[in-house]
């Protein structure tokens, strides 16, 4: 017989040697495999991707800027430079680094896919939208175009990606932005948000986390280098003004800001009804369709019928049907508190 | 209505059995072809079989029908193939289901469509019926749930509905049965071309999407002129259904109309000179969508649905009073409140289980003596007599006929009760109620609530335990309930522990408590049991399924009176036997092989014997025995044999003489001989302990992991749903042996 204390010990050795090799992202051969994914060509890539961002938003891009956005040396940035002119993929005059035809539709590309899989993280699956951007940085360097078109024609050719970008169509045809920083609205004037600008991760994480999403309606309360705040679909926010400068919104007319602030359907308790006036933009792809196709459209009057033995979920009368909705998808649905009306 | 004599595609036979081969149904020589389709939870079950005569599992649930029924019917001198499509609340959010319906109804060209919509929830059913109606033109509307939707003060006037709609309306209750003839009338007047519908068809849609429809459809027409849909398909293409484009492009959309002028004569240079044109209007489309607004697809719902208020304003019957009682009112205040919501669950569960293991227990019994004690030895005494060799009578009836009829007689009265009465709280619409009590619990798992009644289900049978995770229509919990099922503890592993525990656990306390202590050692493994789902669950949504889409929705529907007769038949039918034919067909071989290892000789000892040797250190390492580790390997196709292998096994090392029926013979004892065999065996309280756990945490018994295979159609989920409780079995194990042996 084995003695236990050392068939204990060789356990625990075992079994801290395979989470050392396989825990996610720590692990050592999550590690390995995102060095070994940091290829020459990756970097090729990512700094066309950049030096094609400075062009779009007319920012003149260099060394040290390329240097910045890979985090790499300056030195090894003028080496990686270097290589791109070599490459044909951009032509240097001076002024930037501008790039060739073949660097463009190189960089739309990868956009292209890029912007593809975050659109396909947000609707079919259930990956954090914080994630979204460092999943698709792994897919636009793995995907071959056969696959980017496959996923693309999946989904239904979609137009924007879940932060409000429009994807590049396969023939490398993309809309110019439009749009001003948040931080450029005066206060009290309304503005829709076109774009979420989610690098770096940390200043985006502060944009989720505060439920912001694009096709949100918001009005500038007031703007200080201290802190800029703003209701964003009838809920008062604030951010850094550096967070707000990556919000990217365009100016709307008075009239067409919905009456707000709302409340949540999952406000209402049991007894109170509502009528609905939107569903969050921050609930998209089959969850959104899913709601939308059990009836939950605006103007829909809802009535809190039903709380669970445990309070969550709640059942609301929905045009006849009584449906479960948890609590974080009551949280989606923007209503307009009303008196109970009569069903039917 | 325009009488006519219209073909329909009967003037297309060849193609549309192409494409039906394409779509999964074998073309027969049925003289129609009729789809069903409707909302989930409508009664489109109930409105099959009422319409076949089979008896398709029926239930009050949401999300029934995932696989696709087919039957028929003979009417009016014509032959009808039914095919009910999946339930479904839209055809164009893009789930499987959806796609699979949405494709059937335009490529399979069905003669007629039969759309299911309850006349309680009118409106939302209508979101589905139009978009049907837009697609095709040859429906009927069978407005089912009438005397439900009476009860509630809703009346619909059918006539005024099949005007609005521009299509035949019925009105049914099919459950029972009335309506059901003029609804056959309807289908065969629509079928034959009697009726000429002239569907409704949205023509206000947001002023961007009609700008875009407008530029889109002379291209379309000029293209297929005899399009009957095409404002239909210009609003997919622009939607960038990608089914539809191909469809377009290659010219299969021309194929799909009635009539089509511009396809005749030999189709490839028509064709190629299409498919130039074709190409135009799929780059005209995609053009089209950058000038529509990003919220194009919710206004398109928004428009279907103000539709559908009018056309339901304008039908309904003012003035029906409600029922006086609300019954569904009282029974939810009573069944879902905070109070007694738990202890009622808890006591209709008990009274379930109760009622299944008392009313078990003579059945089973019975069984046993006449398959076992009477057949058995008749046939052994019969064999030698017609000249049959001993090892094919060993191999044949102490091996495969002997294991068989054990699984049989374990395994069929106790599933006989526990169905039919889970069927019924199915059929009442309790069991949602359950799944919306207990879904806090399982959210934080990650998990459906409605994963509560798979796992109800799997107390009874895993196999139909995995089956039953079809009413979850969210796929990531899907997978979760079935990957998980195992852990509750089922049927053919109660008599295991049972026995186990009084021999062993029991034996600790004095006698009088034996009972209620062994019982709770009992308990408490399922209850361990319930634990590790929760935690497998939350493991699996944080790791390997952590991306998997999801899209929670729970529909509480209306308390129905359950039809006890049907039930029963139908919960026999399709629960019971079917899970008893397959689980046979996995046991027969495994007596086989168990047969076979205790009596090929390999140097002197059997097969099995070399085995047990080698397994041992293995097994003691765990607190288990070589022994137990045999029999659960060539038991896997069902636990209600492991017992007895295991005996057999012992007494085949110890060399006993006299004890059982042989080598390859599997038995049962008294429990006190039972107990005394195993201790000669070298069992003790801990060997006990971790049968009883590994009884518990191990792999599903390869009925199961066939029907994950055929649900999940994924070799690697059904790998994930065999390591995943092994491993934690094999865990567990040791980590319990090693303590105990610490402590010791």
């Amino acid at each position: 017989m084995v003695d236990p204390g050392l068939a204990l010990l060789v356990f625990a050795v075992v079994a801290a040697v395979l989470s050392l090799l396989f825990w996610p992202k720590w692990g050592l051969v999550a590690r390995f495999a995102r060095l070994a994914r940091m290829t020459e060509r990756v970097r090729i890539e990512d700094a066309l991707k950049h030096l094609y961002g400075g062009e779009y938003a007319e920012k003149p891009c260099s060394i040290d800027s390329v240097a910045g956005a890979l985090e790499i040396s300056r030195a090894r940035s003028a080496n990686l430079v270097a290589h791109l002119e070599a490459l044909q993929l951009i032509r240097s005059n001076g002024v930037g680094l501008p790039l060739t035809d073949t660097g463009r539709s190189y960089a739309l590309r990868l956009l292209r896919t890029h912007r593809l899989w975050e659109r396909y993280l947000a609707d079919r699956t259930n990956v954090s939208p914080a994630d979204w951007h460092d999943e698709a940085e792994k897919a636009e360097h793995t995907m071959k175009p056969e696959e980017t078109e496959a996923l693309a024609a999946r989904m239904g050719q979609p137009l924007y990606d879940p932060h409000g970008d429009p994807i590049p169509t396969a023939a490398g045809d993309m809309p110019p932005r439009e749009g001003v920083a948040l931080t450029a609205l005066k206060p009290g004037q309304n503005g829709a948000i076109v774009h979420l600008e989610d690098e770096p991760r940390e200043v985006f994480q502060q944009i989720v986390d505060i439920g912001l999403a694009p096709l949100m309606r918001l009005r500038l309360e007031e703007s200080t280098p201290e802190v800029v705040r703003f209701t964003a679909d009838g809920r008062e926010c604030e951010l850094e003004p550096v967070a707000a400068t990556n919000v990217t919104v365009v100016p709307l007319p008075r009239a067409e800001l919905g009456a707000g602030p709302f409340d949540h359907l999952g406000d209402l308790t049991p007894g109170e009804s509502g009528t609905v006036v939107q569903i969050s933009p921050l609930c998209q792809g089959l969850q959104r369709r899913r709601l939308l196709d059990l009836g939950f459209v605006p103007g829909t009057s809802v009535d809190a019928e039903l709380r669970g033995a445990s309070g969550d979920p709640i059942g609301y009368r929905v045009r006849g049907a009584l449906i479960a909705l948890r609590r974080e998808q009551a949280e989606w649905i923007y209503v307009q508190r009303g008196n109970r009306q009569v069903a039917h | 209505m325009i009488t006519s004599s219209a073909t329909g595609c009967h003037a297309c036979p060849a193609d549309r059995s192409d494409r039906l081969v394409q779509l999964g149904v074998k073309p027969d020589q049925s003289d129609f072809l009729v789809a069903l389709a409707g909302n989930p939870n409508t009664g489109k079950s109930t409105v099959f079989n009422a319409l076949t005569g089979l008896r398709q599992h029926t239930g009050n649930w949401p999300g029934k029908t995932v696989a696709r029924a087919e039957g028929g019917f003979h009417h009016a001198g014509g032959s009808y193939r039914v095919i009910d499509l999946p339930g479904t609340y839209s055809l164009q959010a893009g789930s499987a289901d959806e796609e699979v319906a949405r494709d059937f109804v335009l490529f399979g060209q069905p003669d007629v469509t039969v759309i299911v919509v309850d006349a309680t929830r009118l409106e939302r059913n209508l979101n589905l019926a139009i978009q049907i109606l837009e697609i095709t033109d040859r429906v009927v509307v069978c407005l089912n749930l009438i005397d439900e939707a009476r009860r509630h003060g809703i009346g619909i006037d059918a006539e005024v509905l099949s005007k609005e709609l521009g299509v035949p309306v019925v009105p049914t209750v099919a459950r029972r049965r009335r309506g059901v003839t003029d609804l056959l009338e309807a289908i065969h007047a629509v079928a034959t071309g009697e009726i000429k519908s002239t569907p409704f068809r949205i023509e206000d849609y947001p002023e961007d999407v009609e700008a875009a429809i407008d530029a889109l459809l002379p291209r379309i027409t000029a293209v297929y002129p005899g399009l009957p849909n095409a404002r239909w398909v210009a609003l997919r293409l622009l939607n960038g259904d990608e089914r539809v484009g191909e469809a377009v492009r290659s010219g299969e959309i021309g194929d799909l109309g009635d009539a089509h002028p511009a396809v005749s004569g030999p189709g490839l240079v028509e064709h190629s000179s299409e498919g130039i044109a074709a190409s135009e209007i799929l780059d005209r489309a995609t053009q089209l969508r950058w000038n529509l607004s990003p919220g194009f697809h919710d206004s398109l719902t928004e428009s279907i649905y103000a539709a559908a208020q009018r056309i339901v304003d304008r039908c309904r019957i003012r003035g029906i009073r409600r029922a006086k009682f609300d019954v569904d009112r009282v029974l939810d205040r009573l069944l879902t409140s905070r109070w007694t919501g738990f202890p009622l669950m808890l006591l209709i569960l008990a009274v379930v289980f109760w009622l299944t293991i008392t009313g078990a227990n003579y059945p089973s019994r019975l069984l046993a003596a006449l398959l076992l004690d009477t057949v058995h030895p008749a046939l052994k005494d019969l064999a030698p007599g017609i000249g049959i060799p001993w090892w094919l009578d060993g191999l044949l009836i102490d091996g495969v006929y002997r294991a068989t009829a054990w699984v049989v007689s374990v395994m069929l009265p106790p599933m006989a009760i526990f169905f039919p009465l889970f069927t019924l709280l199915e059929d009442f619409g309790y069991l949602p109620r359950v799944a919306f009590n207990l879904d806090s619990l399982f959210r934080k798992a990650g998990a459906h609530g409605k994963q509560a009644l798979t796992m109800c289900m799997g107390f009874g049978c895993n196999a139909a335990g995995v089956v039953s995770a079809r009413v979850i229509d969210s796929p990531r919990e899907r997978l979760i309930a079935i990957i998980t099922n195992n852990f509750s503890l089922c049927n053919g592993r109660w008599p295991t522990q049972i026995l186990v525990a009084t021999i062993f656990v029991g034996a600790l306390a004095p006698a009088h408590f034996a009972g209620l202590i062994s019982a709770a050692a009992v308990v408490s493994v399922a209850v361990l049991g319930v634990a590790a789902m929760l935690f497998a669950s939350w493991l699996l949504s944080r790791t390997v399924l952590r991306g998997e889409a999801t899209t929670f929705s729970l529909e509480l529907p209306p308390y129905r009176p359950p039809r006890i007769l049907q039930t029963l038949y139908t919960s026999v039918i399709d629960r019971t036997l079917i899970v008893l034919w397959r689980a046979i067909v996995f046991a027969a071989p495994a007596g086989a092989v168990i047969w076979l290892v205790s009596n090929i000789n390999l140097g002197g000892s059997s097969v099995a014997e070399h085995l047990i040797s080698w397994l041992d250190p293995l097994g003691l390492l765990l607190g288990l025995n070589g022994v137990i580790l045999l029999a659960y390997v060539v038991a896997i196709p069902a636990n209600e044999i492991v017992i007895p292998t295991v005996l057999m096994l012992t007494v085949l090392t110890l060399n006993l003489g006299g004890v059982g029926g042989g080598a390859g013979v599997m038995f049962e004892l008294e429990s006190a001989d039972t107990g005394e065999l195993l201790r000669a065996g070298g069992w003790t309280l801990l060997t006990a302990i971790n049968l009883m756990l590994f009884s518990l945490l191990h792999n599903p018994c390869s009925t199961t992991l066939y029907t994950i295979l055929r649900e999940t159609r994924s070799v690697k989920w059904t790998a994930v749903s065999a390591a995943l409780p092994l491993a934690m079995g094999l865990v567990v194990c040791f980590l319990v042996a090693q303590f105990w042996r610490l402590a010791a």
